[in-house]
């Protein structure tokens, strides 16, 4: 099935801003990190469609998942 | 050097030197400038008149090799709002005023005459000269005067047009390391220093040094405290994509305010977040990093150059990015930053007037998206004191009066910075019962919220709120008071050394032995007494609420209302 993937801040970097993803059912957000090759200690949130989420939950059809590094600000 | 009360009399144009009363020796910062407006001002006064008094405080640690300990607490009844107001800031101008001996500079009475001034703080005293060359000049024509006219170096404190005029958005700008300017921005604190008749004020420290009771102590708890800042991961990111780092994150969650407060996502995000900021910042040759004051280990700040590579605008943050930008449909990055620079050079607050503009556009004074428009309305208008110029001058509040417009986002009529509290409920209990009207730093919830420091609770859900409010209340009344930034908290929420760092600081510098019971406890009576203040000055719990429309509109993309009853909000205090 299809989801979006998006990443933020220095993940970016040599990887992407946005891209569609063809996942299995039963993959995690976890897996996908990991396979972004993002260390797991360096995520900060994770969100998908808006909501916070975690790396045991599964995607499903048309999902966005968002990806941010540990940020903050004010 | 031992620390004084400096105190200017612009009625009668004298200046004295005060010891400080035992009271008052155990605050700085904000808990000070809160202690000594509540001791000294008439609650019930007009902030414009003779008996306000404005007070400028540096922080306990200010002036000291602490990290980050470099911000100056301005206080005073605010023009604004009509409470109690402390608005701090980085710039130079702490470190000087505490190494200068002045522990407060207290500013009272209106001059008789129809003069300006200038103060020249050094540690003998304050000294009041006439000034005439630069009244009518922005903040940056002044900082250049000064450099010309003044040898060596000196703090800067100034008003632009906007406090001559009194606007009630008229910030007070301090000069930082490189001439560029920091604002203590919110709650209208330059129109008192214009009420005063005061253009600037220099402060030269001469060669005067704060004393340290236990210089090695002091040194072990900074070295430990430092890293801590330097290891968290925010610290990194904040120097790396400044606070606009917050744009897409806060787009995301949908709590991104946009169109004047009608919707929590904003289609231009990309073109103004921090990660766009960052390779426009590069590639033009400005300043990714860059620190507001001597000691900073963060360096939030960045120096944003224009296409043709000339410094456009410093300290470019996200709150601004985001009034600018999403709050009035401008995805123009340039325009956006030219402004910044131009309500930096005026001497006006970025997030009132920005979010002034968005209640201007939603009454069909400008088109939304419209950022050419804002620079014209800006420099034509404000700069130059017309009638629009000044109902947008004196805030958000005042445009939706003006105009007959119910949705203007303002608590205590000071406008609502860059969260959307339907979709990020903790700040919304912050805006609500903050004693000087919206302000997201008084209580950050966002941390928490969004970004899962310090732990995590549901932006949507009520559960939690009301107590993560106020325990941020709390602890950031102290941090204001140590001459801390506040971004130390989020270090300190996540790091356990970094507290107990900051304690043995303050202990090693005055002989105490204080604890982390002590620091919660200063916190909590720094906001009971700016809540008596407002209290005698005529505010009740009507007034800790939002305003209506966030209670009937629900916000896309989650399509939820602020849902908190007046009576779950007043349990906030309860401590």
């Amino acid at each position: 099935m299809k989801i979006s993937v998006k990443l933020f801040a220095y993940f970016r970097d040599n990887r992407f801003k946005i891209k569609e993803y063809d996942i299995d059912e039963g993959t995690t957000v976890g897996n996908i990190v990991d396979d972004l090759n993002i260390d797991r200690e360096e995520v900060g949130v994770l969100m998908i469609n808006s909501r916070h989420t975690n790396f045991d939950v599964h995607p499903v059809e048309k999902d966005i998942l968002a990806i941010f590094p540990v940020i903050g600000g004010g | 050097m031992a620390d004084k009360i400096f105190r200017v009399n612009m009625a009668d144009l004298t200046t004295s030197i005060e010891d400080i009363p035992a009271d008052w020796a155990g605050h700085g910062g904000r808990g000070l400038t809160s202690t000594i407006v509540s001791a000294e001002v008439e609650p019930t006064c007009h902030p414009l008149g003779q008996n306000n008094k404005l007070v400028f405080a540096p922080g306990l640690l200010s002036g000291t090799a602490a990290a980050n300990s470099g911000r100056l607490s301005i206080g005073a009844k605010s023009p604004l709002t009509g409470t109690i107001k402390e608005s701090n800031s980085g710039g130079t101008a702490a470190q000087l005023f505490a190494k200068a001996g002045c522990k407060a500079l207290i500013v009272e009475g209106l001059p008789k005459a129809d003069n300006w001034y200038s103060l020249a703080l050094t540690p003998d005293g304050v000294t009041i000269t006439e000034e005439k060359e630069l009244i009518g000049q922005g903040n940056f024509a002044v900082v250049q005067a000064l450099e010309n006219r003044i040898e060596g170096k000196h703090g800067l404190l100034s008003i632009g047009q906007a406090g001559e005029m009194r606007l009630a958005s008229a910030n007070i700008s301090i000069k930082d390391p490189d001439g560029s300017l920091r604002s203590c921005g919110r709650g209208g604190l330059g129109a008192v220093m214009g009420a005063k008749k005061i253009k600037f004020i220099t402060v030269d420290p001469k060669d005067g040094k704060v004393a340290i009771a236990k210089p090695d102590a002091f040194k072990d708890a900074n070295r430990i405290f430092a890293k801590a800042l330097v290891d968290h991961p925010v610290s990194q990111a904040l120097g790396q994509y400044g606070t606009n780092v917050l744009t897409n994150i806060i787009n995301e969650s949908g709590g991104f305010p946009t169109q004047n407060f009608t919707k929590g996502q904003f289609e231009g995000h990309e073109s103004i977040s921090g990660e766009t900021m960052h390779d426009t910042i590069k590639e033009r040759g400005g300043k990714v990093k860059h620190g507001c004051h001597q000691g900073c280990v963060i360096q939030c700040s960045q120096i944003y150059n224009d296409a043709d590579g000339k410094k456009l605008t410093a300290g470019f943050e996200y709150e601004s990015i985001w009034a600018m930008g999403a709050d009035c449909c401008v995805d123009n990055l340039d325009h956006i930053a030219e402004a910044d620079r131009i309500m930096d050079d005026i001497g006006i607050d970025t997030i009132e007037t920005s979010v002034a503009m968005g209640v201007a556009m939603e009454a069909g004074v400008l088109p939304f998206g419209d950022g050419a428009g804002i620079c014209k309305l800006l420099t034509e208008d404000i700069t130059k004191g017309t009638g629009i110029g000044r109902i947008i001058g004196n805030g958000a509040g005042s445009v939706g009066r003006a105009f007959g417009i119910t949705r203007v986002p303002v608590v205590k009529n000071q406008a609502i910075p860059a969260y959307d509290p339907r979709a990020i409920k903790g700040i919304g209990i912050t805006y609500a019962t903050s004693t000087q009207g919206a302000d997201h730093t008084m209580g950050y919830t966002i941390a928490t919220n969004i970004l899962n420091v310090g732990g995590k609770v549901d932006p949507l859900t009520k559960e939690g709120q009301v107590e993560l409010s106020r325990n941020l209340q709390i602890a950031t009344a102290a941090i204001d008071s140590t001459g801390m930034c506040l971004f130390i908290a989020f270090a300190a929420l996540d790091d356990e050394k970094c507290l107990p760092a900051l304690v043995d600081l303050l202990n090693a510098r005055f002989d105490l032995s204080l604890t982390g019971d002590d620091v919660v406890s200063l916190g909590q009576h720094i906001l009971k007494t700016e809540r008596a203040f407002n209290t005698a000055a005529g505010f009740t719990s009507a007034d800790d609420r939002l305003p209506e429309f966030f209670y009937n509109e629900p916000l896309p993309p989650h399509n939820v209302v602020f849902d908190f009853s007046g009576e779950e909000i007043d349990t906030f205090w309860d401590f």
